[in-house]
Formats: structure tokens, sequence, C-alpha cells
């Protein structure tokens, strides 16, 4: 087991040093981009050489860009003056990326996990629910739902949002991000309720579908004819056995989906402006912050390659079947 | 005779479809007594399991019509409600399924699913369950019982794990076990281990078994009365020699001539023609008319009914007595 997560590791650090690459070979390979382009961006309107060559300088655009990209790697995993990992600094304001980062990573975490909690209390439930009633009106109602929360777009359901509890009826405050903290619980609570809902209702509608159909699946399973046949409770059947096998798989998916959020919820972010790391990527992609976009990036692919490693770990205790060698 | 421990009578099953009411069971009437061991042989789709699984109260019965009654102790199952029939299930009527390698649990250890059966029923500490369950796969020969019983079904064999679910059924010392098609997913040499092992705890422990198969092979040698089965009845039974020695109807005979046989003239197996009727649709008269070699006009027209050869040896079929003893002793015996 110990090797095994030791080999994922390395594995892990090979597939960002490749991400990078091909995140650098994006921005400073393909027309349109390069070390020179960039410094002309940022050197002002119409702008005489010398100016050009004076930003490269500053910005550490001026060395051959395999040295960039080895500086930018090296710096990455044993730091820079701005401690570990050395994420470099941002072009536009001047300043280390990394508390940035930090600060918005923050943010992201706040609006996925307060996400999670709700698409997991509705998803669930209401899968399991169907699942026991095959067929019935209430089953009919809620894969409705579900399929009506799978095809609206987050765009549409943001909007529609708010529209309706901020614009119409005023019952939530406007958009925006009020730190916990500072605001207190009330004004954070309120803000971040209606991303929350609009990001849980998509995830959520994907989770009653698919714990309906796992659950339906297993209840034809042999091994709870075998619970039924021992004499077990039906409540003991359909919970200990038949959730117990269904929402397993369940975890692979979870892990992804909270990753693929952590990573930033772009859309959302933007729609209720939330300044977390999707908002980030938008932004920094609209002005040209080329190491702003490639720590997004690397973060983004950190987060996806580590949850798939822990959500291999975690599977390997809950179905006795996985072994790791 | 005495009071017999489960009497079904005129049992029927049907499913309602939308193709029309699958007949799954149709009027079927058997009585097992205690200790005795009963065989029921039939093709897939004759109506064995589902009968069986009607007697356990497995069938779901919001999808089913079912009809008739079965008599367990005194009791109509069927009127039963479901926390009464649970109490039953498991503790005096135990099951044991064709497919070891799904029927346990993957996720629990194998002790403890043995344990959480007896958990269900009696109501002892977790730690005196767990002893018992050890007994338990002890008793059905399963080497170090108790490093076993800590292991989880993926690393049992299947003739292994066949024996846990029998140590499962068995651990209640149930007045009767179903064994629906136990060995059919097993080697053939870990076949007789279970089916001996069948034998020896059901001496032990006075149980009745309900041995459901479609090897009529097995039957005959482990079954003190055998019942047939096609498309949903009883078509012939009898004691293991009645139907081995004198089987009296040509779906009988059929099943005979597809056992191989070591020193048999010919290397070739005779099959059954055709498949098994629609169970929607039944054929008119007798229903195994349309693939019988004997058929004639009043096979079409009318149901033959169950009826004694000799003691409790009955059959339906429309032949003339005489001309079925001839054809057994010509065509079926010498044949096989």
């Amino acid at each position: 087991m110990l090797r095994y997560i030791i080999r994922r590791l390395i594995w892990l650090v090979f597939v960002l040093v490749v991400i990078t690459a091909i995140t650098y070979a994006i921005f400073f390979v393909l027309p349109g981009g390069g070390s020179e382009a960039i410094a002309q961006r940022f050197a002002g309107k119409a702008p005489r050489p010398e100016v050009v060559q004076e930003v490269k300088i500053q910005m550490g655009l001026d060395k051959p860009l395999g040295i960039q990209f080895f500086n930018f790697t090296k710096n990455l995993f044993i730091g820079d003056q701005y401690g570990w990992p050395g994420l470099g600094k941002s072009f536009t304001i001047r300043q280390p990326l990394k508390p940035i980062l930090m600060e918005r990573a923050l943010v992201t975490l706040q609006l996925a996990v307060g996400a999670a909690i709700m698409w997991l209390l509705i998803g669930i439930p209401i899968g399991v629910l169907s699942a026991l009633r095959p067929r019935t009106l209430f089953d009919r109602f809620a894969m409705m739902f579900a399929l009506i929360g799978i095809s609206i777009p987050v765009f549409v359901l943001g909007a529609v949002g708010l529209y309706a509890f901020v614009y119409k009826t005023h019952l939530l405050p406007g958009t925006g991000y009020k730190p916990l903290l500072e605001y207190g619980f009330q004004p954070w609570f309120s803000h971040f309720l209606l991303p929350w809902f609009v990001l849980a209702l998509l995830y959520a509608a994907f989770y009653a579908r698919l714990s309906r159909a796992n659950l339906l699946e297993v209840m034809g399973e042999d091994f709870m004819r075998t619970a039924r046949a021992k004499g077990l409770t039906e409540r003991r059947v359909i919970v200990h056995h038949g959730l117990r096998a269904s929402l397993t798989p369940l975890v692979t998916v979870f892990g992804l989906d909270m990753a693929g959020l952590l990573a930033g919820a772009v859309i959302t972010e933007r729609i209720f402006n939330i300044p977390g790391l999707g908002d980030l990527a938008i932004k920094s992609i609209g002005s040209q912050d080329v190491y702003a976009i490639l720590d997004v990036t690397l973060i983004a692919a950190f987060i996806i390659t580590f949850a798939n490693l822990v959500v291999d770990i975690a599977y390997a205790f809950l179905d006795p079947r996985v072994r790791y060698e | 005779m005495a009071e017999p421990l489960l009497e079904v009578r005129n049992l029927s099953v049907h499913f309602p479809t939308e193709d029309g009411i699958v007949k799954a069971v149709d009027g079927l009437s058997f009585s097992i007594q205690p200790g005795e061991t009963l065989g029921v042989v039939g093709e897939s789709g004759s109506g064995k399991s589902v009968s069986f699984l009607t007697v356990m109260g497995l069938i779901n019965r919001k999808s089913a019509l079912v009809e008739g009654e079965v008599i367990f102790q005194g009791q109509d199952l069927l009127k039963l409600p479901g926390e009464e029939l649970q109490a039953i299930r498991g503790a005096k009527i135990a099951m044991i399924f064709q497919d070891p390698m799904t029927s346990l649990h993957p996720f629990y250890r194998v002790g403890d699913q043995v344990a959480e059966a007896i958990l269900a029923h009696e109501d002892i500490s977790k730690k005196e369950a767990a002893k018992r369950s050890v007994e338990m796969l002890g008793r059905v020969n399963i080497p170090r019982p108790d490093e076993r019983a800590r292991q989880y079904p993926h690393e049992f064999s299947g003739g292994m794990r066949q024996r846990a679910m029998i140590a499962m059924a068995l651990s209640l010392n149930p007045d009767l076990l179903i064994a629906d098609e136990p060995t059919t997913a097993l080697d053939v040499t870990v076949q007789a281990q279970i089916l001996t092992l069948i034998d020896r705890l059901q001496s032990e422990f006075n149980t009745a078994v309900a041995l459901i198969t479609h090897d009529l092979g097995v039957v005959a040698e482990h079954c003190d009365h055998i019942q047939v089965m096609y498309a949903g009845r009883i078509v012939e039974e009898g004691t293991g020699d009645d139907i081995y020695y004198n089987p009296m109807m040509p779906y009988t005979w059929g099943l005979m001539r597809s056992i191989p046989r070591l020193g048999a003239e010919t290397d070739r197996l005779t099959p059954i023609m055709g498949s098994p009727p629609s169970l929607i649709h039944l054929p008119d008269g007798c229903s195994f008319s349309p693939r019988c070699p004997y058929v004639f006009d009043r096979c079409h027209q009318e149901d033959p009914a169950l009826i004694a050869v000799d003691g409790r040896h009955a059959a339906a079929c429309h032949l003339p007595l005489e001309e079925r003893d001839r054809i057994v002793a010509e065509e079926v015996l010498s044949t096989s």
C-alpha cells in the first residue's frame, strides 16, 4: 500500500511537470505568445525597443525559453523568495502570487464544500427513495426534477436565481463574498446561499439519478435475496446491505466532482462575483497574466490528480476486494 | 402418514406483464414430510425456483398474483403478516442459492454474515454469535474456521462459499432447507462434496430438504421423493427408483435420455426437441404436447391430470399404461 502511494506521488509530480510544460508552450511558443509579445503588452503604448528590453529584464523574460521554464519548475518544487511552493509574481499587480492564490483557494473551498453538503443532502435521499419506490408518482417527479436539474445550465439558473431572490423579492442580499471572520455568520451565509444552491442543484440532480440507478441495480443482486432469506428486517436489508453496496461507488464520483470544483467553479464564481480561483483564471487570461494562469492551471491539475489518489486509497478501505500492490 | 412439514396446495404464481400474464406456477400441489428430501427437477422456466421463492415469501407480492395455500407447521405462510414471516424465514425455513459467487455480500466478512443470520433471530451477544458462526463454519468442513470467518467472500473459492452459505442457512437449525440448484455453478468434484455435506448435515440436524435442480442424476441419488416439473406444474412424481427405473411420461423420458452415461452404445445424447413453452400462451391440452414424440389427438384437446400409477408414483400423460411400459422398456431404459 505504502509503495503504491509513493509510486502514485511520483507519478503526480511527473504529471504536474508535463502540464506546466504544455501550459508554458501555449503561452510562450504558440503564435501570438512568446516573451517578446508579452513584454510589449506590458510596456505601454507603442513602446521603444529599450523600454521593451527593460520590461523583459524586470519580468525575467529576457532569458532563453528553456531557462525560463527550468527556473519556473525549479521554483515550483524548491520554492522562491516568497516561500514554497514558488508560484512567481503577477505581471499585472507586481506582487507575489502565492498569498493571492491561497486566499482565492480558500474562497473556492467554501463555495465547493457548502455546495457539496447541499447536493449530497438533496441528491442521495431523493435517489434512494426513488429506487425504493420505482415507477411511483414520487419516483417520476423526482426523476423529472433530476432531468431538469441536469439540463439547466448554471448561468441560466444563476441569473434566474438572482432575479427571483435578489432583484424581485429581496430575500437575499446581492452578489459578492463576505468573509466569515470579517462580517460574521449571517452576511457570509446569505451571500453564499444562492451560489451554493445553484451549484448544488446540478450535482444533486446527477447524484439523485446515480444513486437511484445504483441502488436499483443492487436491489436485484443475489446477496440482497440472501439477506432477505436470512430473515433480516427490510430496513436492515436496505440500509446494511443495499445502501452499503450501492453508495460506495459514489465515493469515486464525489471525489472527482469535488476536485473539479476546488479547481475553480468558473461560471458560478463569475455570476455571483465570488473571488475564487475560477474568477482569477478568467481575469488572468483577460489580462495576459501568464504566471497567474500557469499557477491556476497547476493548482487545478494538482487538486485533480491528488483527489484521484485519495479516492483510490479511500476505495481500498471501503471495498475489501480492492488491493494495491 | 404423519402431518407434513410443508404442504403446498393449488399454488399459482402469475406475473402480469405487458405481453400478458406469465403463469410461472400454475396449480401446484405437493408436500414435504419432516426430515425428508424432496427433489424438484425441471428445465429453466419450469417454475421450480419461483414456487420455492414463494414459499419463502421472497416473491414481490406487488408484481405477482399469488393464489393457493402454503401450509408450514399448521400456518398458511401466504396469509402471514410480513413480520411473522420474517421470523420464520432463516430460522425455520432457510434457503441456499445457485450462485455462491454472488450470494454473499462482497463487503462483509464471511463470519459476520453468518453471525448476522443468528443475531436476526436470537437474542444473544455479538460475541456469542461470532463464536457460533465459527463453529458452524467448522461443521461444514471449512478448514481453520476461525481464520476463515475473518475473511471476505472473494477470498473463498466457489465451493467454500457454498459451504459458508450452508453454514449460514443451518446456523439456526431450520426444519426445512431449500437448496435452489446448490451445485450448478460449481465444479463437478466440488458438486459431489457439497451434496454429500448436505446429506450429512441433514441427518445431523434432522432437516427436511427441498433440492431443486435440473440434474436428474443428482436427485436420484440424494432424494427420498422426486417431482418433475414442467411449465409450472408437476408432470410426474415418485421415489428415486420410480423415476429412474420406471419413468412414466415422455418429458421424464426426455430428461433420462439427456443424461450422459458411461458405457452407452452411442456417444450422442438425445436432447428434448424444441424449447419450453411460453408461459403466457400455454399450448392447448397437455403443455408438453408440442415437444412430445408420442403425441396424439387427445393430447391437444385435454390436459392430462396427475394420476397415480403405483402408490405415490404419479404421472400426467394420456398414453395408455401398457404403451408407456413398452416404450420405457424398449426405448428409454435400453438406450440409457
